[in-house]
């Protein structure tokens, strides 16, 4: 465990230095007055909390430095930080456990960073003593199939593909038959980029979970969005679509090694109920944690 | 689902009394709504913050228009300060001598190999001959990415692999241009973060060698605060020239491209509006200020019907409807005309104002529906669409049995149809065209 968060502290750390830093320096030794709200909120809305969560939450520390009669600035620190953390859902247990194929689906929009998160919780996996198969479902784009296979390379796993355009029901399907010929642990699917406007795409998705819930007991055991932490509110819309179409059950968010903060997820989490599993936090494999929402707060403020 | 800002404005004026001027208080009340309404659309908060004071010191003493409301006329300052700030549409600077040089650089995943093929293909029907050079060797597939798209757009596309370091890819493309006149070299480098020095240099270096004329950010519609500074990193690097948002189709209201256009200045030069190969759109600043507004996008939905509507048809359909002899055959037809606009469920949200009919029509259940509309016309002879009275109980039963529906949902649309009939009828003897045309307004 302690391993883990430092390795979430590491990869937060610029975040912490731009954003997180700033705000733990607002509460040196001063006052608390309309200024220090006013700055507050900037830096959450500049941290693309969004606008309607950001003045909730500063209204609520409002309210709670008034009951509670707080008059020094780090008490407020410590009351934002619960505030931020209480917010976050702590995450379920990793779902490979308790059955013999666990089927891990993995959606997003376009250009959010999904082939390599795959690579990453591929070799996450493979860590942890897990025989991973990769089914390429991505049979739309350019070179999707040849990108995750140059990663199944790197992170020595097998990947189940077709040609290009052809079903990805289909390779699901296929994909799963390997997985069990094989006697694999874990199956992770690669799905084709989409943006959740898109209705046929969506319908096509659903169809691409009904080939696993149908030849694998109670797949897929993890539908996981793939967030790009860049990304402002729209997420929350994303997310949102997401969910309702293919019972997304949890939230990678990418990038995170930029100066983007990926504060949307307050939104996600609370509105949507959808804890984050990973973060990525660049392009090497091992660029890659759990999300644990207490880590993930303190280190914000450490 | 936010609710469109002109209305919620509506909602606050309403509640004050109609003057001649706008006061500061009308003012400050309306511009709170429409800074919650930047925000939303993830406009940058600095940016918001000038952009408010702008609109605030242009709407205070202001006459109201006779023909406006208060709200009405605040909104309408407020979408002309955002059409000024978004700026003018620039076209690709091919001037100088060939071969002109497109750099497309920006984040990881902003869609940059997709657009390089994109730009290439519309730069070609423009009647120039592109070169495309695949200079991002670090992402997995991406030169054989854009080696597909070229195959199937027949674009040559120059690479060398990816152990060639990509400041020599371009410099020998540029070479292979000179020497096979290709007039326009389009660079696609790889993603990369702003903050990354490394990366950041090898794109300067690849600038000096190169001398490129346009260098264009391709950035994602749906960033959100941090589009500031990954522009302005870039534009201090490498000088930018012009920016192309990409994404557009989804229902991202694209504030980032305020934000970019504020702290570079460079122009909006494309819209990325899908995944196929032609999707690539000139920037219309006043649509896009609509949007992120929350104003919804009329005026695109428009082009999408007449670019997909065949004229003569609609104007054959039309004499039919007004002299009353619309059949089941024609509502066939206009029914495969409206599918081909896409889904309903996508065209509603161009629709301002939909988020309040949303919760009454569900688009997915309408499509359903046109769906069970359209088997059930199909399961008939073309007898009896011509001719819909000669549906018995017996040719309703093999109706159902063939559509896979049951009699009942045979009936409502037939009665449904009849209703059409006579309301179309009614319009075209009566009041004629006038009459019909109220039914659009």
């Amino acid at each position: 465990m302690f391993g883990r968060s430092k390795k979430i502290s590491e990869g937060l750390t610029r975040t912490r230095q731009s954003f997180f830093g700033r705000i733990s320096g607002l509460f040196g030794a001063r006052e608390i007055n309309e200024e220090l709200w006013e700055e507050l909120e900037e830096l959450l809305i500049l941290a693309d909390v969004g606008i309607t969560p950001t003045v909730e939450i500063v209204e609520r520390l409002r309210e709670r430095v008034r009951r509670e009669r707080v008059r020094d600035a780090q008490t407020v620190r410590e009351m934002l930080k619960e505030e931020l953390r209480a917010i976050l859902l702590s995450p379920r247990q990793s779902a490979a456990d308790g059955q013999l194929l666990t089927v891990i689906l993995v959606v997003g929009a376009n250009g959010s960073g999904k082939t390599t998160s795959i690579a990453k919780l591929a070799r996450f996996y493979q860590q942890q003593g897990k025989r991973v198969i990769l089914g390429a479902a991505d049979t739309f784009r350019a070179a999707a199939i040849d990108q995750l296979k140059i990663w199944g390379q790197r992170v020595g796993c097998d990947v189940i593909s077709h040609q290009p355009g052809a079903d990805p029901g289909a390779v699901v399907y296929d994909a799963i038959q390997a997985a069990r010929a094989r006697q694999a642990d874990v199956l992770i699917v690669d799905t084709a980029g989409r943006l959740h406007t898109k209705y046929n795409l969506m319908q096509e998705l659903k169809k691409v979970r009904g080939v696993a819930a149908k030849n694998v007991h109670l797949a897929p055991h993890e539908t996981l969005l793939v967030l790009d932490a860049t990304t402002g509110q729209n997420a929350l819309s994303q997310a949102r679509h997401f969910k309702d179409s293919v019972e997304v059950t949890g939230i990678i968010l990418a990038k995170l090694d930029g100066t983007a903060k990926g504060g949307v997820v307050f939104a996600i989490a609370r509105e949507l109920g959808l804890p984050i599993r990973y973060v990525g936090t660049g392009e090497g494999l091992d660029d890659w944690a759990e999300f644990d929402a207490d880590v993930f707060v303190n280190s914000l403020f450490d | 689902m936010f609710e469109s800002l002109t209305e919620k404005l509506q909602g606050i004026f309403d509640k004050l009394a109609r003057r001649g001027k706008l006061t500061e208080e009308d003012v400050d009340a309306g511009l709170r709504e429409v800074r919650l309404a930047l925000l939303e659309a993830d406009v940058s908060y600095k940016v918001v913050k000038d952009f408010i004071a702008r609109v605030k010191e242009r709407a205070v003493g202001a006459e109201v228009m006779r023909s406006l409301t208060p709200a009405q006329q605040v909104i309408k300052i407020v979408h002309e300060e955002l059409i000024a700030t978004l700026g003018e549409p620039s076209k690709v600077d091919l001037s100088g001598t060939p071969p002109h040089v497109i750099m497309l650089v920006g984040l990881q995943g902003s869609g940059k190999t997709t657009t390089a093929a994109k730009l290439a293909l519309r730069l070609r029907k423009a009647g120039q001959r592109p070169l495309l050079v695949a200079a991002d060797t670090y992402r997995p597939a991406a030169v054989t990415q854009l080696e597909i798209l070229g195959r199937q757009l027949d674009i040559p596309v120059h690479s060398e692999g990816v152990e060639v370091p990509p400041p020599t890819i371009c410099v020998n493309a540029l070479k292979r241009a000179e020497a096979a006149a290709y007039n326009v070299v389009i660079m696609d480098t790889a993603g990369r973060l702003h903050i990354d020095d490394e990366m950041m240099s090898e794109l300067e270096h690849i600038k000096r060698l190169t001398r490129p004329r346009e260098v264009l950010l391709v950035a994602d519609a749906m960033t959100g605060q941090d589009a500031v500074r990954v522009a302005s990193d870039f534009h201090q690097r490498v000088g930018l020239t012009g920016l192309i948002l990409t994404k557009v189709d989804g229902d991202a209201r694209g504030g980032a491209a305020i934000s970019i256009r504020a702290v570079t200045g460079v122009p909006i030069k494309f819209l990325g509006v899908g995944e196929k190969t032609d999707a690539l759109e000139p920037f219309h600043p006043d649509r896009l200020a609509s949007r992120i507004l929350g104003m919804g996008d009329v005026l695109s939905l428009i082009e999408k019907a007449q670019a997909e509507m065949d004229e003569t048809q609609a104007m054959a359909m039309g004499q039919k409807l007004l002299q009353g002899e619309f059949n089941l055959e024609d509502f066939l037809a206009q029914l495969h005309q409206v599918k081909k606009l896409g889904p309903l469920s996508q065209l509603l949200e161009m629709i301002p104002g939909y988020s309040n009919i949303s919760k009454e029509i569900s688009p997915e259940l309408t499509d359903k529906q046109m769906k069970r509309v359209e088997a059930i016309i199909s399961s008939m002879t073309r007898e009896e669409r011509l001719n819909p009275l000669i549906i018995n109980a017996s040719r309703k039963r093999r109706i159902a049995r063939g559509s896979g529906t049951t009699v009942q949902d045979v009936n409502m649309l037939l009665s449904q149809f009849r209703q059409m009939q006579r309301m179309v009828k009614r319009l075209g003897q009566g009041r004629g065209r006038r009459g019909l045309m109220s039914l659009f307004r």
